[in-house]
């Protein structure tokens, strides 16, 4: 069966022709984030490993605030559905809009990250630091790792919108909306698996109980 | 085959693509805004009642499979849904499937050698 080599799909950034008929930007931010999985994976791993091995406080228990953690949630998961709202006023060329829903996205991820800074923060004056022990090392690397993921992708996020202040994406602006949003998404799924195992699976009595 | 098949394409299973469900999954639309919307109300829902979950008085046994089967829930919606990954060729899905499958192995058997789980 003869193959020709096809035009991709999908427009913007990824115009150009491939062996694959797919976009090697689209083609390559999947892999990526398949490589982002093996490095979450091993710090949640790592997490689970040592779960109550800690022998001296503060436990999970003595800091966690979960009815505070589960407002970030909720807002992480609104700047999900305000990502793929941007992504579709693009695909319609709705430039107004899509900045709107961008911007929104941004704004919502900044919480999210200033939302963990004041948790960071009251966890240290709880007496709870990176080496105090094997919980404070864990948590503060795993939700630490995320904490920058989700930055860089306010970056990304401010960067559309500024490209797109200064007519520098293209007509169709669907396909870079498209990879950070693919990006923006795989960080949300990133904090389901935290929230569920650092935040809401209890962990047992502590040794000081 | 002929001469302008590349490995790469005979990799990825570019016969696949032959495939009408394949052809059919490569030119899906995605979906509106209200879909969109009412994916992220399912998801607020979902979230919700995780956290009711965990403050409710149920056994470690029941709480923690449940907590896990809605958290799998939420991120199966948001790489289908808000990801595309239903609607757009499946090469993609089989990258990040590979990925997944990969590092979800490789940590479970680190898990298990550790004992995670009987303790």
């Amino acid at each position: 069966m003869a193959m020709a080599i096809e035009k991709p799909h999908a427009g913007g950034g990824g115009e150009h022709e491939t062996t694959t008929g797919l976009p090697n930007t689209k083609l390559a931010m999947w892999l990526f984030l398949a490589s982002e999985c093996l490095l979450f994976g091993a710090l949640i791993s790592t997490y689970v490993l040592y779960r109550g091995a800690s022998t001296v406080g503060p436990y999970p228990a003595d800091v966690f605030d979960i009815p505070y953690t589960s407002v970030s949630s909720f807002v992480l998961l609104a700047s999900s559905l305000t990502m793929v709202l941007a992504l579709t006023a693009a695909q319609k060329r709705d430039v107004p809009r899509m900045r709107l829903w961008l911007l929104a996205t941004a704004l919502l991820g900044l919480t999210f990250v200033g939302g963990q800074v004041y948790e960071f923060t009251a966890f240290y004056h709880e007496g709870l630091a990176l080496t105090t022990n094997l919980f404070g090392t864990t948590f503060y690397v795993l939700t630490g790792f995320h904490g920058v993921h989700v930055t860089v992708g306010i970056f990304m996020l401010l960067s559309l919108v500024g490209l797109s202040g200064a007519d520098r994406l293209p007509d169709d602006a669907g396909f870079p909306v498209e990879m950070v949003g693919l990006y923006w998404h795989f960080v949300d799924i990133v904090w389901i698996i935290i929230f569920t195992v650092v935040y809401l699976i209890p962990t047992g009595p502590t040794p000081a109980n | 085959m002929a001469d302008t098949e590349t490995p790469f394409q005979q990799e990825l299973g570019q016969e696949d693509l032959a495939d009408p469900r394949e052809s059919q999954a490569v030119h899906r639309e995605h979906p509106s805004a209200k879909e969109y919307i009412r994916i992220g109300i399912i998801l607020a829902v979902l979230t919700a009642l995780e956290i009711t979950a965990s403050y409710a008085d149920v056994r470690p046994a029941i709480l923690i499979p449940t907590l896990y089967i809605l958290a799998f829930v939420k991120f199966a919606l948001v790489v289908l849904w808000f990801m595309h990954l239903k609607f757009d060729d499946r090469r993609y899905a089989r990258f990040f499937v590979m990925g997944l499958a990969l590092a979800g192995t490789l940590y479970l058997i680190v898990l298990i050698t550790f004992k995670v789980f009987l303790r």
